[in-house]
């Protein structure tokens, strides 16, 4: 054993050695060991036929991005829920059972309360190390949902949710409802008077709902609010029945991933039919295996310094009393924010019915409109440009603009309701009025999505104007050079091939032009009104627009550089300054008297 | 497809090295040369060559590179060793002060740092090895299009057909109808078994609407369980207040001559999720509304506690302006005018219960509510 391991490490140093001496990728001698797999690799093999697919995983090329990591952190993150959460089920009983608790914690000895709270206090006061599973567990949980969130920001703003990966973004959205129902599903079994307010308002929003409220209230809680079926029910939930789900859709997520091949930034050498990146073996195996004890030891570092959720300063759930900032975990906060921002006017009667949209709105409603427009837009954005490519570069945001607009919207709009979810805490902290808070938010529901899309909109194609400018230009040195007539020139040092490419590799989609909107007879075409809406669609995204740098263009630049410098020969610079430099005329020391070509504006 | 996806992959296990230049071009940089052709788009420039490390190069750093790696990994033993340690020698509830996070539990702080390290050193090591020592050319994988191949796709469509042409489905409607109409409905069992097993829907109706208040009933004080007396209640004093009786047994037979109406079949906090009441004692020339004063006794009135918005118990009064707020969505309820909404998403009042004493001078409820109580429902003014 001790020989074949040190034989096996020698080789592995000269693969290394080899590697780092002609600079070969690493597959090839992957391939060469593969030939002696040990004993029990064969005894497997043979009973399996898994080294077909084994040897595809270890040799699969994933791309190197920081922000790829928001996806890993929400697949450790998980993990590690379902790791201490198991470790949970072992003490916490699931009941609303009544008993007087005896345990250590001081101030509610002799306190009647549930089972379920009572087990919670014990988790966190009579078991060793239960206080930092809990902790964990419930880190863990906002560490999940956090990343998933960030993980579908990322893939919104570079577009990776476009074909082939539509599917896979559904998914993602779904995953991403199941986490926050997961997670309030979680938290609301301590039974301690915060989460008992937050299942009281689930109820409240329960019976609004049109026709079956009451009803469908009755079903959920066995009865009367609150009763002693709730506790079991969200029980079976939390540990089987949503998890279970996760797990599915996480599997089938993971799958698509290997299926499609990672995205990767655009980049020199990397194309729409490769992948760019390092292999499985060993460097992602060491790195991603690595992430995952990183976010596992950061969220115990976490876990042992920052308390999350004290139960026991809250006490026993009781429909009677309330805590002040009443506030539910930060993913639900939104939904909480919406319920605070809707006016009491929602609620009317209808045929001597109630309908109460004033509560309807903000859950019922919000949470399965917000996450099919989220699941839809990749079929929208398909259906606007007509785009029947695969894509497997990235955009960069900027490149995008109307997207990523849109996407600014939408985010605004969730601070906006997610920070009207603190619009008490921003009260006494700021010392402001809350009704002020409250309306201004009212206002900026409507109005801060729309300022955010105009002004991420300009700033991208501002960013894009500047990109042309330095594919065109090169890059500004600062260092200024005066001809012996007096005429000042700015030298600007030329872009290497490999971060040109990096400006001028984009597409600029051009709106679509349709025909006429009738056929031969002179009728109105059915299909033409259609084609009407998706034209002006495809004009709200692409009208404005910046064209990214052609040859020809850069070549016409230095045509018109070479003949203002007239004289110059760069030469006399040092050699290094060639190509470029520009006249600044007075006054306008930092405006390019150039104007950039393939600009196209609404206002032509 | 566009000028990047055009672009011929590198082969998937040479290196590639700029395949594109190769001398004859017309170098950009230098300008344009009258008469030469020049491509609609650039062409992708290919890798950027490779760049070596300092533990590549030299002996050294890779020796420096090992070192750290290790002693990332002995500081995860350290860790796991220490989390032993603690949890068999320090005793729980033990508490010691850290500056900036305040007074913490001794061993459940131990744990966390403990499990940390044992964590981040196995963890920051395998990066470090990896972003040192392992190799970090980048490696080009070949992508395919997602789709299979047409003949595989027809292959499915002919499958198919052919399954339907041997099953005769088409040929026997009777089997498609039948068949159809059982798997349509056969999950329908389940289902009416969730649906009604889950709850006792007949009861909401009901339930929704009454509460544990009655004619007669004291108010009493909760936790302390007293009843109180007109003149107890001080100007500007504000009670959490229980109908006498809401803690007794529920399974308990009511006691004879002691009749409830309502509720008395709830368990005690399915009662107090509806019978909460806040007693406040204004001065009477506070009131807006007359109504308001009438329901009440000498300035003392009585509203139910939970919020008409989403249910959560109202919890703040505001003395001077005699405001209700509730902590949950910030509704506010004007005490002097009815407890009208003044703000907030509420839309209803809350709910009022008529008050008076009785021949020994405590409050009593003169009647109970005389509406729901809590959230709106569909049928709630039916």
């Amino acid at each position: 054993m001790t020989t074949t391991s040190s034989s096996r490490n020698a080789r592995a140093q000269a693969a290394a050695d080899s590697l780092r001496a002609d600079d070969r990728p690493p597959t090839r001698d992957a391939g060469k060991t593969s030939g002696r797999v040990g004993g029990l690799a064969s005894w497997v093999d043979e009973r399996t036929g898994a080294a077909g697919p084994v040897r595809y995983l270890m040799n699969k090329v994933f791309p190197d991005h920081w922000s790829f990591m928001l996806g890993e952190v929400a697949m450790y993150s998980m993990i590690i829920a379902l790791l201490t959460g198991v470790f949970l089920t072992f003490w916490f009983v699931p009941s609303a059972g009544h008993i007087t608790y005896e345990g250590s914690y001081v101030p509610l000895k002799g306190m009647g309360m549930s089972e379920a709270y009572a087990s919670t206090l014990d988790i966190s006061f009579d078991v060793r190390g239960g206080l930092l599973l809990r902790q964990l567990h419930h880190w863990s949980a906002l560490f999940f949902v956090a990343a998933i969130g960030l993980h579908a920001i990322r893939v919104f703003f570079t577009g990776a949710f476009r074909k082939p990966r539509e599917i896979n973004w559904v998914i993602g959205t779904v995953l991403l409802l199941l986490a926050c129902i997961e997670g309030f599903a979680g938290y609301s079994l301590p039974d301690d008077l915060l989460s008992g307010t937050g299942i009281r308002v689930m109820e409240g929003f329960v019976e609004s709902s049109p026709i079956v409220g009451s009803w469908l209230s009755y079903m959920i809680f066995g009865g009367a609010f609150p009763g002693e079926y709730i506790i079991p029910r969200l029980y079976i939930a939390h540990v089987l029945l949503v998890p279970a789900i996760i797990i599915g859709l996480f599997t089938a997520h993971l799958l698509l991933v290997v299926v499609h091949k990672h995205t990767q930034f655009p980049g020199p050498g990397k194309t729409n039919n490769n992948v760019v990146g390092f292999p499985v073996m060993p460097v992602y195996a060491a790195k991603a295996g690595g992430f995952f004890f990183i976010v596992f030891g950061i969220i115990a570092l976490i876990a042992g310094l920052v308390a999350i959720n004290p139960v026991w300063m809250y006490g026993p759930y009781d429909p009677s009393p309330v805590t002040a900032d009443s506030q539910p975990d930060w993913y639900m906060g939104f939904a909480d924010g919406a319920l605070r921002l809707l006016p009491g006017w929602l609620e009317f009667e209808i045929f001597g019915y109630t309908l109460s949209l004033n509560l309807a709105l903000g859950s019922i409603v919000l949470l399965p409109v917000v996450f099919s427009l989220m699941g839809a837009y990749p079929f929208f954005e398909a259906w606007v440009t007509g785009d029947k490519r695969e894509h497997h570069l990235l955009d960069r945001p900027r490149n995008a603009p109307t997207r990523t607009a849109i996407g600014m919207a939408a985010l605004t709009a969730y601070l906006v309701m997610f920070l009207a979810a603190g619009n008490d805490l921003m009260a006494i902290k700021m010392g402001l009025s809350i009704n002020d808070i409250t309306r201004t938010l009212q206002v900026l529901f409507f109005l801060g999505p729309i300022i955010a899309f105009v002004v991420t909109k300009r700033l991208c194609l501002s960013l894009q104007r500047a990109d042309r400018e330095k594919a065109l230009h090169g890059r500004e040195t600062g260092r200024i050079v005066r001809t012996p007539e007096g005429r000042f020139f700015e030298a600007h040092e030329p872009l290497s091939d490999f971060d040109r490419w990096n400006l001028v590799q984009h597409e600029a989609p051009k709106p679509l032009e349709l025909s006429a909107g009738t056929d031969a007879m002179g009728n109105v075409d059915a299909k033409a009104v259609v084609s009407k809406n998706r034209l002006r669609m495809s004009k709200f995204f692409f009208t404005d627009r910046v064209e990214p740098v052609t040859p020809a263009d850069l070549a016409d630049q230095h045509h018109h550089d070479d003949t203002s410098m007239l004289a110059l020969d760069p030469a006399d610079f040092g050699g290094d300054l060639h190509g470029g430099a520009e006249e600044l005329p007075d006054g306008r020391a930092y405006s390019h008297q150039h104007q950039p070509h393939g600009e196209h504006s609404s206002k032509h | 497809m566009n000028a990047t996806g055009s672009h011929p992959g590198p082969d998937g296990h040479a290196r590639p090295e700029n395949p594109h230049v190769t001398g004859n071009e017309v170098s950009l940089d230098h300008g344009h040369v009258a008469g030469v052709e020049v491509a609609d788009r650039f062409e992708n420039p290919g890798l950027p060559p490779h760049k070596l490390r300092h533990a590549d190069v030299d002996p050294k750093a890779a020796k420096r590179a090992e070192i750290q790696v290790a002693s990332m990994f002995a500081l995860s033993i350290v860790g796991t060793v220490g989390f032993l340690v603690a949890y068999f020698t320090i005793p729980m509830h033990k508490y010691v002060w850290i500056p900036w996070f305040g007074n913490l539990d001794l061993l459940h702080t131990l744990f966390g740092v403990f499990m940390g390290l044992s964590l981040l050193g196995i963890g920051l090591g395998a990066v470090h090895w990896a972003k040192t020592l392992m190799p970090d050319a980048e490696v080009v994988e070949e992508r395919h299009p997602i789709a299979s191949p047409q003949d595989s796709r027809q292959g499915v469509i002919d499958t198919l057909g052919r399954g339907a042409e041997q099953s005769q489905i088409g040929r026997r409607p009777l089997i498609k109808v039948a068949g159809g109409a059982a798997l349509g409905i056969f999950a329908l069992p389940m289902v009416v078994q969730l649906v009604g097993g889950l709850g006792p829907m007949g009861e909401a109706e009901r339930e929704l609407r009454n509460t544990f208040w009655r004619k007669g009933l004291r108010l009493m004080t909760d936790p302390e369980g007293r009843p109180i007396k007109a003149e107890d209640v001080t100007m500007g004093s504000v009670y959490h207040v229980l109908p006498e009786g809401i803690y007794d047994d529920p399974k308990q037979k009511p006691n004879e001559g002691q009749v409830f109406e309502h509720d008395q079949d709830l368990g005690v906090l399915e009662r107090k999720a509806k019978a909460a009441v806040l007693l406040m004692r204004l001065p009477s020339a506070a009131f807006v509304s007359s109504k308001a004063r009438d329901w009440g006794y000498q300035g003392i009135v009585a509203y139910s506690k939970i919020c008409t918005h989403a249910g959560c118990p109202v919890g703040l009064y505001e003395q001077q302006t005699h405001h209700l707020l509730c902590p949950c969505h910030q509704s506010t309820f004007d005490v002097t005018n009815d407890c009208e909404v003044i703000f907030g998403p509420a839309r209803r009042a809350l709910p009022q219960l008529k008050i008076t004493v009785d021949s020994q001078g405590y409050l009593i409820a003169d009647d109970g509510f005389a509406e729901p109580v809590g959230p709106s429902f569909w049928t709630r003014k039916r």
